[in-house]
C-alpha cells in the first residue's frame, strides 16, 4: 500500500522504521563498507544517541504517524512481519505464515516465546486487539486502508490466527509490519487519551524507560528480547529542532547519528576530524520529487504540452544545483531500486527545440512575438504551488520557472503552509501545478495515486488523472502473490505513466546518513543500515556512556 | 537640532541610516552582482576582489543580497512603524482628545495587547497567513502600536487645556482639524523617538521571524534569512553568516542611538540643564 | 491600601476578557481546522473518524459557541486536550513553564545587576567616557539579532574550544549525578543561553535607571543634601539610588512580554524544552488549544507581574502613601 507522505519528515530517520513495512523511509545502500574488526567480540554497554528535529507525539502504534514516533515505535514494539536486509517479508512476532485459498486467506504461526515488557504473554488475542483497533471507526488511525480489505480474522489457538480477506490483496501480508499492541493493557483504554501513548509497553528489542518532552526519549534494552539481548544497552532519541545546532552536536560527538543534508555530505564532511570520527552512508530514498498537472485543466489536458514540458526541464541541473548531485533523475512512478522499477523506461533528454515544436502542434506559438507563447489571444502562464519549509522544493521550482521561460512559459511560484496547501488548494483541486513528493512503501502498489476511482476530495489522485488500461493494471497488481504477474503489470505502468507524463518526474533523492564509528557491525543492505541494530555494539575500550 | 549634532553618537547614527538609505535607494548600481543569480560552482568563495563579501552556499554574492536586503529591511522597518504610528496616533489622539468611555476603551484594549509576548502573537498569525514582506510589516504593525498610542495621549492630555487650542474651539474649528493641526504636531515629538526605536525593533523582529522559516522568503533577500540559511554553511564559511549579522547590528545600533539622542533632545526636563 | 487592590483587581476582569478574546481570534483566523492535519496522513479519509475529532474538540459548533465554552472552562483552569498528543493542555505547560522562568528569572537577575550599576554609574559622569562607552555596549547588545549571537557563542565555546555544551540543559548521565552534580550541569547548560537571553535587555535597563537617576539628581533634596555638604557617594547611593530605583520596579513588570517573546528564540536554537519552543511547536502543528492556552497563561503572567509591580511599589514608594 502507499503511504503518501510528506517528504519532508522522511530524512532524518533512517532504520527504526523497518519493523514497520508501512513507514520504512529508505533502502539500499551502495556504499559497502568493511570496518567490523576482525576478532572483536561484540560487548555489551554503551548508549546509542541518535537525534530528531520533533518530538514524538504518541507512542499508541496505530496512532503513530511522524516519523519521531515511528522510530520509537520501531524500537519498542514488533509486527507479524517485517523485511529483511534483502527488503524480503520474514517473520517477525510470527514465525511463518501460510498463503491459501489462491491468496484469499492467510494463516499466520506466531512466536510462542514472547512476553511483553511486563512479563505478560504475548498472544494471538493481541493480534485481534491491534486488528479491530485498526478497523474501529473511532480510532483515528491513517493505517486502516489496508486492514478494511479483511474479511475477517479468527483465533485458531493462541498462537494461530487466520486472516481472510474479502479479495485477493497481495499488499495485505506486508501491512502486517504493523506493530501490534497489547490487549491486556489497552483493552479498557481510550486510545487518544490513554496514558499509555507515553509509556508503552511492548515486545520489542528496546524498553521504554522515559521520555522528557521536548528534550529526549530514552529506551533501554530489553535482556529477553526473543531475538537475543541487544549489544547496545540504551538508546537515546535527542529532539534538536534546529538543524544547525544538530550539526554543531554531531560536530562535539554528543550525537552519533542523524541524517545529513546534501550540502552537508558534500561540503562539510569531509574534514580529517569528521572521516575519523563518523561513518557516512548514501543510499537512494524510497520517494521521488515531482510536479503535478491538473489535468482538468484544458492546457494541461493536451498530452503534447506536458511532454514538451519534460524536455523543457532539465532534470540534471535540478540535481546538480539542489542535490549537490546526491540523487538521480525521476522516470516513472518507481524508485530504481524496486522489483517494479522498468529499466528500459529511459528518461527523455533535456531538448528545448523538441519541446517548442511539440507546444506549437499544440497551438502554442508566440504570434505576437513578445516572447511568451500564446494561444487564442490567451497567454501561456500558470502557477506552481508548493509547501512552506522545503528548501529544496523551493529551489526546484526556481529552477523550472528558469527554463520554462525559455520555451516561452511564463511561471509563478506560490508556497503555501502545509495545512492550507492540502485542504484548501489539493482537496479542493484549485491549483494548476503542484510540486509534491511522495514517499513510497516497499510494496509497489499505488492504486490510490493514479486510480480513476480515487478522485475524490481528500483522495490521492488529485491531478485527476484517468486510463482505463491503467485502471485494469493496477488491479490486476494488487490481485495476485504471484511476483512475476505483479512485475509484468508495473513495468507497463511505469511506461505508460511515463509516456503519458500526468506528473512532470523530477528526481529521486538520496538518504544520507551519518554513524560514530565506535560502532561496530553497522552493515550495509539494500533495505539501509538499521535493521540490524540489535546487532550493532561498541568496543569496551570505545565506549563513552556507563550505565 | 544643534543639540543632536553635538550628540557624537546620535551623529554617527543619523549618518550610518543615511548611508543606508542612500545604498538601498540606489540598490541596483550599488550591488555589484545580480542578488539572485545562482552560480553553483562559485558557490561558498571567501571574500575576494569580485566578490567583496564572499558568496553563499548558491553562489551568490553576497555583498549583493545584502545592498537588496537593506532596501527590504528598511521598509519593513519604516513602514511596519508607520503603520504603528498612524494607527497609535489615531487611537492615542481619540483617545487624549474625548476622554471618557471612548479613552477608557481604547487605553484597556492597548493594555490588553500589551500583556501579549508580542512575538507569539506574530508567529502565531504569520503561520497561518503565510510570511510575505506585506503580511509582516502588517502583523509588526498590528503589534506595536500601543506604545505610541499611549505617548500621544498623554501629550494631548496636556496639551488640550492649552489657550491656543480653547482659543481655536471658540472659532469654531473642528474636532478633527484642532487634533490634526494643533494637538498632534506639537505633541509629535516622543512619537518620533519611539518611531525610531520602533524601525530597529522591527529589523529584528524580522530576523527573529526568519529564524523560525517566518520571515521574508527567498529568493528575495533579508539579513534574517541570509543569516538563516547560511548557519546551515556556517562550518565552511564563516563570512556567509558574519556580514548580514553585522548588518542588522549597525543598522539597529544606528536606529537606537539616533532614537537615544532625538530622547535627549526632546527630553524637558534635561533640557534645562 | 485595600480599597486600591479591590479597584486593581476589579479592572482586571475585562483586561482578562479581552485577552481571551484576542487569543480565540487569532488562531481562529485560519482557514481549515486542526483535525485536518491530523488526518492528512490518511489515504482512506474516514470520515467517521473525523468527525470524533471534531466532536471531541468541539470544532463543529458555531465560533461563539466554542469561544464561550472555552471561556467557562478556563475559568476553572481547564485549557482542554492537545490536538496533537491528546494530553491535557495545562500538563504540557507545566512540563514546559518552570525551566522558561527560571531562565527568566535569572536572566532578569543578571540584567538588574549589570544594568543597574552601568545606569547610575553613566548617571553620574554624564557625557563621560564611561556613559558614551556604555551606552555603545548595551546598545550594541541589544542590537545583536539573539541566534546570531548565539550561533557565534555556540560555533566559539562549544564546538572551537569544548568548554560547554552545544545545547539541551542536561547531560546524558543526569539521573546519575549527585545533587550537586545535578545543579553544576544545569548551570554548565544554561551559561550559554543566559548570556544570549540577558544582552538584549541590558540596554532598556540600563537606559531607564539612567534617566531616572538624572532625573533624581535633579531633584530639591538632592540639592538639599549637598548643600548640606554630605560627601557625594552618601548623597548618590544613600539618597539618590533608593529613588532612582523605584520606577525599575515597574518596567520589571513590563519586561516580561519581551523576556518571553526572548524564549522562543534561545530555547529553539539551544533546544530548551519551554514555553517558548511549546509554542512554536504548537503553532506550527495548528495545536489550537495549547496556542491559545499559552497566549492566555503569558498574558496573565505579565498581567500579574505588572499587578505585583503595582502594588509593590505603591508600598515602597512614600510619595504615593502619602498622597492617596
Amino acid at each position: 500500500m502507499k503511504r503518501p507522505r510528506s517528504l519532508l519528515q522522511s530524512s532524518y530517520l533512517f532504520f527504526a522504521n523497518v519493523r514497520r513495512p508501512l513507514c520504512i523511509g529508505a533502502v539500499f545502500l551502495f556504499f559497502l563498507a568493511s570496518y567490523a574488526h576482525a576478532g572483536d567480540a561484540p560487548s555489551y554497554g554503551d548508549a546509542f544517541v541518535s537525534a530528531s528535529i520533533g518530538d514524538a507525539r504518541t507512542l499508541v502504534p496505530v496512532l503513530a504517524s511522524d516519523s519521531a514516533s515511528g522510530s520509537i515505535v520501531g524500537l519498542v514494539f514488533n509486527g507479524l512481519v517485517k523485511y529483511d536486509k534483502d527488503i524480503k517479508l520474514v517473520g517477525d512476532l510470527a514465525k511463518s505464515w501460510e498463503i491459501k485459498n489462491g491468496g484469499l486467506t492467510i494463516i499466520f504461526h506466531l512466536r510462542d516465546n514472547v512476553r511483553w515488557h511486563d512479563g505478560v504473554k504475548f498472544t494471538a488475542e493481541d493480534v485481534k486487539f491491534t486488528y479491530e483497533k485498526l478497523i474501529d471507526p473511532v480510532v483515528p488511525t491513517p493505517y486502516s486502508g489496508d486492514f478494511k480489505k479483511i474479511k475477517r480474522l479468527e483465533i485458531i489457538d493462541d498462537y494461530t490466527i487466520k486472516v481472510v480477506y474479502k479479495e485477493i490483496f497481495s499488499p495485505g501480508l506486508a501491512s502486517w509490519g504493523m506493530a501490534i499492541m497489547p490487549e491486556h493493557l489497552l483493552r479498557n483504554e481510550d486510545l487518544l487519551t490513554t496514558d499509555f501513548s507515553r509509556h508503552p509497553i511492548g515486545t520489542g528489542p528496546y524498553r521504554f524507560k522515559r521520555w522528557r518532552s521536548g528534550d529526549r526519549i530514552d529506551l533501554v534494552s530489553n535482556h529477553d528480547y526473543f531475538e537475543h539481548r541487544p549489544y547496545i544497552d540504551r538508546y537515546i532519541y535527542r529532539i534538536i529542532p534546529d538543524p544547525t545546532t544538530m550539526f554543531l552536536e554531531l560536530q562535539t560527538e554528543s550525537v552519533d547519528s542523524m541524517g545529513l543534508s546534501p550540502l552537508q555530505y558534500k561540503r562539510l564532511t569531509d574534514t580529517s576530524f569528521f572521516k575519523q570520527r563518523f561513518q557516512k552512508f548514501k543510499y537512494p530514498a524510497f520517494g521521488y520529487t515531482y510536479m503535478g498537472y491538473n489535468l482538468k485543466d484544458k492546457r494541461f489536458a493536451d498530452k503534447r504540452v506536458r511532454q514538451a514540458i519534460n524536455y523543457a526541464v532539465d532534470k540534471e541541473e535540478i540535481i546538480d544545483g539542489v542535490l549537490f548531485g546526491l540523487g538521480r533523475v525521476c522516470t516513472g512512478p518507481f524508485v530504481p531500486e524496486s522489483w517494479a522499477y522498468n529499466k528500459d523506461v529511459k528518461a527523455t533528454p533535456y531538448d528545448t527545440d523538441k519541446a517548442r515544436e511539440l507546444l506549437s502542434e499544440a497551438g502554442w506559438i508566440d504570434s505576437d512575438k513578445d516572447g511568451w507563447l500564446d494561444k487564442d489571444g490567451e497567454i501561456f502562464e500558470f502557477t506552481i504551488l508548493t509547501n512552506q519549509g522545503n528548501g529544496q522544493r523551493k529551489q526546484t521550482a526556481e529552477i523550472i520557472q528558469r527554463r520554462l521561460k525559455d520555451v516561452g512559459i511564463r511561471v509563478k511560484i506560490r508556497v503555501l503552509e502545509w495545512a492550507v496547501f492540502l485542504k484548501e488548494f489539493i482537496d479542493k483541486r484549485r491549483f494548476e501545478a503542484v510540486l509534491l513528493g511522495w514517499g513510497l512503501s516497499r510494496d509497489p502498489d499505488c492504486y490510490d495515486i493514479w486510480h480513476s476511482s480515487k478522485t475524490k476530495e481528500g483522495e490521492f489522485n488529485f491531478v485527476g488523472y484517468a486510463n482505463s488500461d491503467i485502471d485494469w493494471l493496477l488491479e490486476a497488481g494488487r490481485s495476485t502473490f504471484d511476483i512475476e504477474k505483479r512485475k509484468n503489470a508495473y513495468h507497463v505502468i511505469h511506461q505508460i505513466l511515463y509516456d503519458e507524463q500526468p506528473y512532470l518526474f523530477l528526481y529521486v533523492g538520496d538518504a544520507l546518513p551519518v554513524v560514530h564509528k565506535r560502532f561496530r557491525g553497522v552493515e550495509a543492505a539494500p533495505i539501509g543500515i538499521g535493521y540490524n541494530f540489535i546487532d550493532w555494539y561498541a568496543p569496551k575500550a570505545e565506549q563513552r556512556y556507563r550505565q | 537640532m544643534k543639540d543632536l549634532i553635538k550628540n557624537k553618537l546620535a551623529l554617527f547614527g543619523a549618518s550610518t541610516i543615511l548611508v543606508m538609505i542612500i545604498i538601498a535607494l540606489l540598490a541596483p548600481l550599488t550591488a555589484t552582482h545580480d542578488p539572485s543569480a545562482i552560480n553553483i560552482e562559485d558557490a561558498l568563495t571567501g571574500p575576494c576582489r569580485t566578490h567583496l563579501f564572499g558568496t553563499d552556499a548558491l553562489g551568490r554574492d553576497i555583498y549583493s543580497r545584502m545592498v537588496y536586503a537593506t532596501r527590504v529591511a528598511l521598509s519593513i522597518g519604516f513602514i511596519a512603524v508607520g503603520i504603528a504610528a498612524l494607527l497609535g496616533l489615531f487611537l492615542g489622539s481619540l483617545a487624549g482628545y474625548y476622554g471618557g468611555k471612548v479613552d477608557g476603551i481604547i487605553m484597556r484594549f492597548a493594555d490588553i495587547m500589551l500583556c501579549f509576548p508580542a512575538f507569539f502573537l506574530m508567529l502565531s498569525v504569520i503561520a497561518v497567513v503565510g510570511p510575505s514582506i506585506f503580511n509582516i510589516m502588517i502583523v509588526i504593525g498590528l503589534t506595536s502600536w500601543m506604545g505610541m498610542a499611549r505617548l500621544i495621549r498623554a501629550e494631548i492630555l496636556s496639551l488640550k487645556s492649552r489657550d491656543f487650542v480653547s482659543a481655536s474651539k471658540a472659532l469654531g474649528a473642528s474636532d478633527g482639524y484642532i487634533i490634526l493641526r494643533h494637538l498632534i504636531p506639537n505633541g509629535i515629538a516622543p512619537v518620533l523617538v519611539s518611531f525610531v526605536f520602533g524601525v530597529a525593533g522591527a529589523i529584528l523582529t524580522e530576523a527573529g521571524l526568519s529564524f523560525l522559516g517566518l520571515g521574508v522568503q527567498p529568493p528575495d533577500p533579508s539579513w534574517g534569512n541570509m543569516i538563516m540559511d547560511g548557519k546551515a554553511v556556517m562550518g565552511v564559511g564563516w563570512w556567509v553568516i558574519l556580514f548580514p549579522g553585522l548588518a542588522i547590528l549597525i543598522t539597529v545600533l544606528a536606529f537606537n542611538l539616533l532614537g537615544e539622542g532625538l530622547n535627549d533632545v526632546f527630553n524637558p526636563r534635561l533640557k534645562r540643564q | 491600601m485595600i480599597g486600591y487592590i479591590l479597584k486593581r483587581i476589579l479592572n482586571l476582569i475585562p483586561v482578562f476578557i479581552g485577552i481571551t478574546l484576542i487569543s480565540f481570534a487569532v488562531i481562529h483566523l485560519a482557514p481549515g481546522k486542526p483535525t485536518d492535519l491530523m488526518m492528512e496522513m490518511n489515504p482512506k479519509a474516514d470520515y467517521e473518524a473525523q468527525e470524533r475529532l471534531d466532536e471531541i474538540f468541539g470544532l463543529d459548533r458555531p465560533l461563539h459557541v466554542q469561544y464561550l465554552t472555552w471561556l467557562k472552562k478556563i475559568l476553572v483552569l481547564d485549557f482542554g486536550i492537545s490536538f496533537v498528543d491528546g494530553r491535557p493542555v495545562l500538563k504540557k505547560i507545566a512540563e514546559r513553564m518552570p525551566v522558561t522562568i527560571l531562565i527568566n528569572v535569572l536572566a532578569l537577575i543578571i540584567i538588574i545587576s549589570v544594568a543597574v550599576p552601568i545606569g547610575v554609574k553613566s548617571a553620574v559622569a554624564r557625557g563621560g567616557l564611561f556613559d558614551k562607552a556604555s551606552t555603545i555596549f548595551v546598545f550594541a547588545g541589544f542590537a545583536m539579532p539573539s541566534f546570531w549571537l548565539a550561533l557565534i557563542l555556540m560555533s566559539f565555546f562549544s564546538v572551537r574550544l569544548g568548554w560547554f555544551p552545544v545545547s539541551g540543559i542536561t547531560s546524558l548521565d543526569f539521573e546519575n549525578f549527585s545533587i550537586f552534580g545535578k545543579i553544576f550541569d544545569i548551570a554548565h547548560h544554561l551559561v550559554l543561553p543566559l548570556i544570549v537571553a540577558s544582552i538584549g535587555g541590558l540596554a532598556g535597563f540600563s537606559r531607564y535607571m539612567r534617566q531616572s537617576m538624572l532625573g533624581v539628581l535633579e531633584e530639591d533634596y538632592i540639592r538639599t543634601a549637598r548643600a548640606k555638604g554630605l560627601d557625594e557617594s552618601t548623597v548618590i547611593y544613600g539618597h539618590a539610588l533608593k529613588n532612582a530605583l523605584l520606577p525599575i520596579v515597574t518596567i520589571l513588570g513590563l519586561s516580561i512580554p519581551g523576556l518571553i517573546s526572548g524564549s522562543v528564540i534561545f530555547e529553539s536554537i539551544f533546544n530548551i524544552p519551554g514555553m517558548g519552543r511549546l509554542m512554536v511547536e504548537s503553532v506550527f502543528t495548528r495545536d489550537y488549544n495549547t496556542v491559545m492556552a499559552g497566549l492566555v497563561l503569558s498574558a496573565l503572567l505579565t498581567l500579574l507581574g505588572n499587578l505585583i509591580a503595582d502594588l509593590t511599589y505603591f508600598y515602597i514608594d512614600p510619595r504615593i502613601k502619602a498622597g492617596g
